[in-house]
């Protein structure tokens, strides 16, 4: 026994942590090096749920590829759908009626409250606590019964089109939608007293999984993640599209980077969100929701084209380079938690793998948006 | 503004044309291309002037050098006709002053993507290589966040990015031997 004790190296073994892991939310594994249980090294392994979207993008025309878009990030696919519509309408000078901006906008926050409230109640599920995970699905659940009603779909929508959306939205919606933003008002008290202010969350989150601003930097987190590493940095603000610019809502920052930093950011952006929507159905303005004359065979000039828009996980980019024919040449999907994994390795070295599991989950991550 | 301090800032780097991109039809706001053996210098001032890494990717330019040659081959035709046309000789020197140049060799496109979290100022570096010996210095070593996105873009295009500390296979099957993007690529 002493000679294994004189030799460093055979003091550590290596452990798989998933890719049928429950915290790792999706097929991503993690190779570990552990002291005790104290993590060396940490090596996520990716490509287990990778499908090639951006082959598959060079090989159908604009349209076609609308509903892979909603299949990277299933929890806010509707982030998705508008980053690309963004581009394409970019790149072929299409313009939008401002009905449409705004359901884009109402429709997109919503994504973005159902997206927060899965990742509550997943994360409070990883940590051990399994009550809230049945509030967080109740609430989501009168979401998705919304979103369902306007876009058709539940979770992969293809709702957007280039010059629009598919199908306006209906009085039902708008009194669904109300009702849901009084309801949501005072859930989030609620959610405050029964986990926020919960002792053993805040011993399992507080000063635990720093993230440094440097670290975000160097690495190119975006997102929630930044934010709760002080960085003031939301692309609906920074850079503005659609109609945020109409709306008043705050950006919120923590500057700990600890892993209840970002907790504290998804809980207050919900709070935003639902600000958004109430300003987005007071000034709803009446008119189309198709713009007129859209080509239906789209042959953008040749060049590369940017954009990019706030996901529920950060930056999501499309880079779209056209050569002038009716598919696109290359379009590199540029997604949030791919940057914000990386990341991972840094930041974990040290931890305990109880505490590594709150920062995975701080991350909020959705496995297919990094695979894609 | 921070699109003028980069400029001057990337003054030190002898490879790098720098030029402003209109924003609003394209969505960035400076473009950068530099010479391969510069990359990780240009990467340096982008490093020090504060800008972050969004991503790396590539883009297959297979048929380009064809394209031209097409292109040029067609202008020198039409110039002739015209100059059959008005009676005169053909000229001696039928190419315009404005062509592009001709590629030797098709290429591949390195595109890296750079933002800054303050300032309002999204940079596209391009760096062109030839698509026989295609390799690109890593600049894993200035930004570790472009590890993965430099081991993406060898997964699918076969960039090589020399000095990058390990191009196994990210996304694709550990034993891919193949780069899906490439034009030329056959499933």
């Amino acid at each position: 026994m002493n000679v294994l004790a004189q030799d460093p190296a055979l003091e550590t073994f290596v452990l798989n942590m998933g890719p049928q892991h429950p915290a790792t939310h999706g097929v991503l594994r993690v190779k570990l090096v552990l002291d005790g249980e104290y993590i060396v090294e940490a090596e996520p392994v990716l490509g287990y749920i990778h499908r090639m979207h951006e082959k598959m993008g060079e090989n159908r025309t604009f349209a076609q590829f609308m509903p892979n878009t909603g299949r990277l990030d299933y929890l806010s696919a509707l982030s998705y759908n508008h980053g690309y519509v963004c581009a394409v309408e970019r790149a072929a000078g299409i313009g939008v009626p401002e009905r449409a901006e705004y359901i884009r906008c109402i429709t997109v926050e919503l994504n973005r409250i159902s997206s927060h409230l899965l990742w509550l109640g997943a994360y409070v599920l990883d940590l051990g606590g399994f009550t809230p995970l049945l509030y967080a699905f109740d609430d989501r659940e009168i979401l998705l019964d919304l979103l369902e009603g306007v876009t058709g779909a539940r979770l992969t929508y293809c709702y957007f089109r280039f010059g629009g959306v598919y199908n306006d939205i209906d009085d039902d919606f708008v009194t669904g939608l109300k009702g849901f933003v009084k309801r949501m008002r005072t859930r989030l008290p609620m959610y405050h007293n029964l986990v926020t202010k919960n002792i053993i969350l805040r011993k399992r989150l507080e000063d635990i999984g720093f993230i440094t601003p440097e670290l975000c930097r160097k690495y190119g987190a975006t997102g929630p993640v930044a934010r709760g590493s002080g960085i003031d940095y939301d692309v609906r603000r920074h850079e503005p599209y659609s109609v945020y610019p109409e709306f008043k809502f705050d950006i919120p920052v923590y500057p700990k980077g600890d892993s209840m930093a970002r907790y504290l950011v998804r809980m207050d952006e919900i709070e935003q969100s639902l600000r958004i929507i109430e300003q987005g159905l007071d000034k709803l303005p009446s008119g189309p929701v198709m713009a007129e004359k859209v080509p239906k065979i789209l042959k953008p000039p040749k060049g590369d084209y940017y954009h990019a828009v706030e996901a529920a996980r950060g930056a999501f980019g499309v880079r779209l380079v056209s050569d002038g024919t009716n598919t696109p040449y290359r379009l590199k999907l540029r997604s949030p938690s791919f940057s914000n994994l990386s990341l991972f390795a840094e930041a974990a070295q040290g931890l305990l793998i109880a505490d590594a599991i709150a920062l995975m989950g701080s991350l909020d991550l959705v496995i297919p948006e990094i695979d894609r | 503004m921070k699109a003028n301090a980069l400029k001057q800032a990337m003054a030190k780097v002898s490879s790098a044309k720098i030029s402003e991109a209109p924003y609003a039809a394209k969505g960035f706001h400076l473009e950068i291309s530099v010479a391969p053996a510069e990359v990780a210098a240009a990467a340096a001032v982008l490093d020090r002037e504060g800008f972050f890494i969004e991503a790396v990717t590539g883009v297959d330019w297979l048929g380009e050098q064809a394209a031209a040659e097409k292109a040029a081959k067609a202008a020198a035709a039409a110039a002739a006709k015209k100059a059959a046309a008005s009676g005169e000789a053909a000229p001696a020197e039928p190419a315009p002053a404005v062509a592009p140049a001709i590629p030797a060799e098709d290429q591949f496109e390195v595109v890296y993507d750079f933002n800054h979290y303050e300032a309002l100022c999204r940079v596209t570096m391009r760096v062109r290589v030839v698509r026989s010996t295609p390799e690109v210095p890593t600049i894993s070593e200035i930004y570790p966040g472009a590890n993965w996105h430099e081991r993406e873009t060898h997964d699918f295009f076969g960039i090589v990015f020399t000095g990058h500390p390990d191009l196994s296979p990210l996304l694709l099957p550990e034993d891919a031997d193949f780069h899906p993007l490439r034009k030329d690529f056959q499933a």
